[in-house]
């Protein structure tokens, strides 16, 4: 076994017992980036030498009884996520050149427990889309079938976990863009409970629904990575106030007591047949273990899509109102008025995605539409939070699909936003209600793509997510499916 | 069409965005296939419905007022587009 393939779990106790080296981990997981990366594209920007200067600070640390939970494990990390002195792009012209002079808090936290950062992974611009291909430094492959989308906007953090160059990563979720990329990759992506991971340093795209959250390979790592990254921080005016239990605690708890909540709603025509079967399989473990197995209904969820779009694009339209060409990131140097320098700035320097959604928030916000629009939506998001807390008096968990189709080919969607949009209705619901969802693997397709299954909880239960996961991680039979390298 | 090509400037010279003539045309094609899919919410009566902006009420969050480390001069203007060492430099205004 190359140390690459070690899960995070692993790799901390062969370096504990001295097996192995921070270094060596590393150096192993830059070699497999430079073997595989040229294709699969998940890294926009690789620091090979910052990298190896922090494993071997954490070797010495280590050595001095020192080190911390991640000690020495080499991770990737989104770049929307701000990281000192390393440019943090989102995927945009508008921040090609842009260093951050500051680490965002979960970042802060990764090297506070002296975790090692290879590099920044590739996204939909400014995190809105569901494929990555919006992404101007190259679209991430997915590592099962080339030419196939990784899924987004995490899309480089999924394939970087998948194809084995790091061992965890950092992603973040408005609508789905950990759990997606994750179930179209086939690994484990958990979306926290809004305010329990700290936003600070995140490249707000919808404030009111953005969360960081880990992918991995297991979901012991998951747990390890939650532990590090949870807990409240004051810089983030939305951080809540809630303590962080030891989230590995719960991982073989079994299932004793858990009441499983199927919504109907999620089972509706244009789910794909064998990502339905994945799913049904998966309840049936569940069913097997000792949960207790109930029908919901979320009645709500066919209005979800619409919500999101006026709601997460009103707050980017204002989000992103900060990108002027004034104190940093892209100017136009052409333009000869302070208007013009917007204008040309904004024009040249967005893609035509996150144009969109500029234009539709603008106009949900705009006077005369507020009411039709935004108001409207924002009712409708009280009547979807309505529908999860009668559930949750039924049930602890949800589970469903993460998508209604396993990837599809790269371009497929680009033409028709709506239709791109639509693919996200599974996972929209969780950021509007603010609540935990994860994705977990469940199984392949016949053509070798993966399928994941979606866990949701209440607020500031993911524990019960991890304890449920972990059960289907260890019941399911994968099978083994090669990687399409 | 839900949005005119008026409106649609408008909308993109609210925004600081100026589109050229394909993407006027394209983009108001692809607004209003969304504006007209976003419709489907006048399905519902949410009359007397409390909006939902935050998941969790937020209240201001206050910290205390003290003074801590700023950023330095030349790391807030590392990053500027254009600067004399001292200030933001932009065109002219007035």
């Amino acid at each position: 076994m190359k140390p690459y393939e070690l899960t995070i779990a692993q790799a901390m106790e062969k370096m504990a017992t001295g097996e192995l080296t921070a270094v060596e981990l590393t150096e192993s997981c830059l070699g497999r980036i430079e073997e595989v990366d040229k294709k699969l594209r998940a890294f926009i920007r690789i620091d090979s030498e910052g990298a190896l200067n922090q494993a071997l600070r954490a070797d010495k640390k280590r050595s001095e009884g020192r080190g911390g939970s991640l000690c020495g494990i080499p991770l990737s990390v989104k770049d929307l996520l701000c990281t000192k002195n390393l440019k943090t792009t989102c995927g945009s012209k508008v921040l090609e050149n842009y260093i951050p002079p500051y680490d965002a808090t979960v970042v802060e936290k990764i090297k506070k427990e002296d975790g090692v950062i290879l590099g920044k992974v590739a996204m939909d611009e400014f995190a809105m889309g569901s494929t990555s291909e919006t992404c101007v430094f190259g679209i991430p492959q997915n590592p099962y079938r080339k030419g196939h989308i990784a899924g987004g906007s995490s899309g480089g953090s999924a394939v970087s976990v998948a194809s084995l160059e790091c061992l965890g990563s950092l992603g973040s979720d408005t609508g789905g863009s950990v759990r997606q990329p994750a179930s179209l990759c086939g690994v484990v992506g958990m979306k926290p409970t809004y305010g329990r991971v700290s936003r600070y340093g995140l490249t707000a795209f919808a404030s009111s629904l953005d969360q960081v959250g880990p992918l991995s390979r297991d979901v012991t790592d998951c747990a390890i990575l939650m532990n590090v990254v949870s807990g409240y921080d004051g810089k983030d005016s939305t951080s809540v106030q809630k303590s962080t239990p030891d989230f590995t605690l719960s991982l073989k708890k079994g299932l004793d007591g858990i009441r499983v909540g199927i919504p109907d709603e999620y089972f509706d025509r244009g789910l794909d047949q064998e990502v339905e079967q994945v799913v049904q399989n998966g309840i049936e473990v569940l069913r097997e273990g000792g949960a207790e197995i109930v029908t919901i209904s979320l009645p709500h969820t066919e209005y979800c899509v619409a919500v999101y779009y006026i709601i997460a694009s009103s707050e980017a339209s204002s989000n992103l109102a900060r990108y002027d060409g004034a104190l940093y990131g892209y100017r136009d140097l052409q333009a000869d008025s302070l208007i013009d320098m917007y204008k040309q700035t904004r024009s040249k320097g967005f893609g035509a995605e996150v144009k969109r959604r500029i234009l539709i928030g603008t106009y949900a916000l705009s006077s005369g539409y507020y009411d039709a629009y935004y108001k409207k939506a924002s009712q409708v998001r009280t009547l979807i939070l309505g529908d999860y807390k009668e559930a949750f008096e039924k049930c602890d968990i949800l589970v469903s699909p993460v998508t209604p189709t396993p990837a599809w080919r790269i371009g497929e969607k680009s033409a028709d936003p709506l239709a791109m949009y639509l693919s996200d209705i599974l996972t929209i619901s969780a950021n509007l209600a603010g609540i935990p969802g994860m994705s977990v693997p469940g199984g392949f397709t016949r053509d070798g793509l993966p399928v994941g299954i979606q866990l949701q909880g209440n607020h500031f239960r993911e524990e019960k997510l991890i304890q449920t996961a972990f059960h289907l991680e260890q019941e399911i039979n994968l099978g083994k499916v090669e990687l399409d390298i | 069409m839900k949005i005119t090509q008026k409106e649609l400037q408008h909308v993109a010279h609210l925004a600081r965005l100026t589109l050229s003539d394909e993407e006027l045309v394209a983009m108001r094609g692809q607004l209003d296939n969304i504006l007209s899919y976003i419709d489907k919410l006048g399905e519902l009566d949410t009359s007397g419905i409390k909006p939902t902006t935050h998941v969790f009420s937020v209240n201001n969050a206050f910290r205390e007022d003290k003074v801590t480390e700023s950023l330095p001069r030349d790391k807030s203007l590392a990053n500027a587009p254009q600067h004399n060492g001292e200030s933001f430099q932009v065109p002219k205004i007035i």
